[in-house]
């Protein structure tokens, strides 16, 4: 009678164990692009986060971290698709990562309607950082806007009358093309979207034959990824290097420098960029990130890296202020939006729409001392800086 | 808009159209002569790409790359002709839809273990690099010159070898009527394997060409492939002619659009409705194109079969 009784207990025990016994570990799913050409950015990402997980000793207070990898193959569906099965049968309790912003903005409504908190670690579109914007959303990287702004104030303060502008025709194209135009003063006397996706159009002949005889005196471009890379070298051939100076934001990156270094495209060197990051940034937390980067994977960690181990870092921010407990989302949101965690950019704070108030730099892309190409930090362009999307924001 | 800026821009088609003659070049002869579908035709492309890449940096030439890459994807042409191809001549389409998409994801992945997700790419030897003045005022790159000079180079030798060489007879013989070539005696099976293995290497010889522009990556010859559908069915399945002026249709059409349509809309919509439907329409053009030339000859312009 005993026996049986205790079995019982023991049974019943274990099917309650789930419910009444505290989470065990913390799950965190971490959408990026693991296939296509762009899987090189995912790749970036996916080290950065299991560096970071490395250097939380696998722990976020007690619990352990759980990460789990998805793949949107660079496609808003199969992004949704992922997201989707992360929330609802993985039952995470943060979605992560996110590199486009098309892709972002169709998996949003995911997460947030199910109640879990999202953090984006690259995309930033206008829509989420005003109208759309959500008390369970935060972003450790910045609205799209914002990079180009910089860029626009630098090309007015070099004096540039007449600016050519060029970008992918999705979500955060447009965005950067807005951005720049918010803040330049010159006249743009001409402007190309290009196809983007998985067929991308990655031959500018024609874009880059109507820059040159466009009249302009620089070019402007955003083409992140592989895409990039072929632009550079078609700058290059085209003549373009003396004629037409480049500024660039999100092209000119740790991903596609080694490999304009291996096709020795020099005219990349000396070409300048904007952001929020550099590796040599002299912040505790960029120096230990950079340099255990470096040291476990052998090479310079890319801005998409960074905002990938910041996201981990704000996420641990959350669950050490609770104590683990998963269900107090209210102290989870209360801490993330003090920004306590040691972020990589250094200190910073949150605006009203959870995206970072933050300085943006000028770079310029040069060789290290080991010949590496790099970027370094020339100057500040924008000091904190807070987007113009967060007057459209109801929170 | 002046006639300098015009000109750069058809040669730019011109380009685009070259490349997609070498590929649909091999597409149309295999599908045209076999009656096999062929997905997998754009993995050849890719790897011409890839293998050039590795050869270029390996010998630290671009022309020894060009010289092995070609008669490599060649020898990987008949070896997937008599491994894979072979056994499907007789099936209908839709298994070799299958088989050969089957193939494309066996290449993609081959390719990623091989060379990794990343993407290769490798520089031109400095006189490739620069600019040639054509006419005054007429500057151009000069590894573009050259795509165009080889494309069109490799197209009058297909057309000689196709129309004035016996083994181009049994090609032509063979599209038109593959039955009767057999019952004369023709070793049939030979020429498929040259066929197949020549369109594999003039694939390949588009994907080199195209590396140091854009770069080789997973999954480039996917992309393409569906254009040079486009083109083998605007230029009548089967027929190089068709191909190869399918090929410049599309090119020149495609390009100009890019390059034009922005402003030609301006003159009819506004700045702003110019500026945001342009890309989407330039994108189209070429379906739109297709779906034009089917409607008044649907064999193709230069149609061997009325199907």
């Amino acid at each position: 009678m005993t026996k049986t009784f205790i079995r019982c207990a023991l049974v019943l025990a274990a099917f309650a164990l789930p419910g009444t016994g505290l989470a065990q570990s913390v799950k965190i799913g971490f959408v990026t692009t693991l296939t296509t050409g762009a899987a090189v950015i995912g790749n970036d990402m996916r080290d950065a986060v299991n560096l970071a997980v490395e250097d939380l000793n696998g722990k976020m207070g007690d619990l352990d971290i759980d990460v789990i990898f998805a793949d949107d193959g660079f496609k808003p569906e199969t992004g949704k698709q992922v997201t989707d099965k992360l929330v609802k049968s993985d039952d995470v309790d943060f979605v992560a990562g996110y590199i486009w912003s098309h892709v972002l903005l169709a998996s949003q409504k995911s997460v947030l309607s199910a109640e879990k908190f999202l953090i984006s670690a690259n995309a930033g579109p206008s829509q989420l950082a005003g109208k759309l914007c959500h008390r369970d959303f935060f972003s450790t990287s910045w609205q799209n806007d914002q990079t180009p702004m910089a860029m626009g104030a630098v090309l007015s303060q070099k004096g540039i009358g007449k600016l050519y502008v060029m970008a992918p025709n999705y979500a955060a194209g447009k965005n950067m093309i807005a951005g720049v135009e918010r803040t330049f003063k010159g006249e743009i006397v001409g402007k190309d979207l290009t196809k983007w996706g998985k067929d991308a159009q990655l031959d500018f002949s024609a874009e880059l034959a109507k820059a040159k005889a466009s009249g302009a005196e620089a070019i402007f471009v955003f083409y992140p990824g592989k895409a990039g890379g072929a632009f550079m070298k078609q700058y290059e051939q085209a003549g373009l290097a003396n004629k037409l100076p480049l500024y660039t934001v999100f092209t000119v990156d740790a991903i596609s420098l080694p490999k304009l270094q291996q096709a020795n495209m020099k005219a990349v060197l000396g070409s300048l960029t904007t952001g929020f990051w550099g590796p040599g940034l002299k912040t505790p937390q960029n120096q230990q990130f950079v340099s255990g980067f470096r040291e476990k994977y052998g090479r310079y960690p890319s801005f998409y890296a960074a905002q990938s181990y910041d996201s981990i870092f704000l996420i641990n921010s959350a669950v050490e202020a609770v104590g683990g407990n998963l269900r107090d989302r209210d102290g989870m949101r209360a801490a993330m939006e003090k920004a306590a965690f040691p972020s990589v950019r250094g200190s910073f704070s949150y605006g009203a729409n959870h995206f970072p108030i933050q300085n943006f730099y000028l770079l310029e892309v040069v060789a290290d001392g080991d010949g590496n190409w790099t970027t370094e930090i020339r100057s500040t362009v924008l000091e904190n800086h807070q987007d113009t999307y967060v007057a459209d924001c109801q929170l | 808009m002046d006639g300098a800026l015009i000109l750069i821009q058809i040669l730019n088609g011109l380009q685009l159209g070259v490349l997609l003659f070498l590929l649909a070049a091999g597409l149309t002869l295999v599908f045209g002569i076999m009656d096999f579908i062929n997905l997998a035709h754009g993995a050849f492309y890719m790897l011409g790409a890839f293998i050039c890449a590795t050869l270029a940096i390996w010998f630290d030439s671009f022309l020894i790359a060009v010289l092995l890459a070609v008669p490599i994807t060649f020898v990987i042409g008949v070896v997937v002709e008599l491994g894979v191809a072979r056994q499907l001549y007789q099936a209908d389409h839709l298994e070799q839809i299958l088989a050969t998409f089957g193939l494309i994801l066996i290449a993609d992945t081959l390719v990623q273990m091989i060379w990794g997700p990343q993407g290769m790419t490798f520089a031109l030897p400095e006189v490739l690099n620069g600019q040639v003045q054509l006419l005054y005022g007429v500057e151009f790159p000069v590894y573009r010159v050259l795509i165009i000079s080889v494309g069109l180079l490799v197209a009058l030798a297909l057309y000689l070898v196709v129309s004035h060489t016996r083994t181009g007879m049994l090609i032509r013989a063979g599209a038109s009527n593959r039955r009767m070539v057999e019952a004369l005696g023709v070793d049939i099976r030979m020429l498929f394997t040259l066929v197949f293995a020549a369109g594999a290497a003039m694939a390949g010889l588009a994907g080199l060409m195209i590396a140091p522009i854009t770069e080789a990556s997973i999954g480039m010859g996917n992309e393409i492939l569906i254009v040079a559908f486009v083109v083998i069915v605007i230029g009548g399945i089967g027929s190089v002619q068709g191909a190869f002026f399918g090929a410049m249709l599309v090119g020149l059409i495609d390009t100009l659009g890019r390059a034009f349509l922005d402003d030609l809309l301006g003159l009819v919509l506004s700045h702003q409705a110019a500026e945001t439907s342009a890309p989407a329409i330039s994108a189209m053009l070429i379906y739109i194109l297709m779906v034009v030339i089917l409607y008044f000859r649907p064999q193709g312009l230069f149609g061997v079969r009325a199907s």
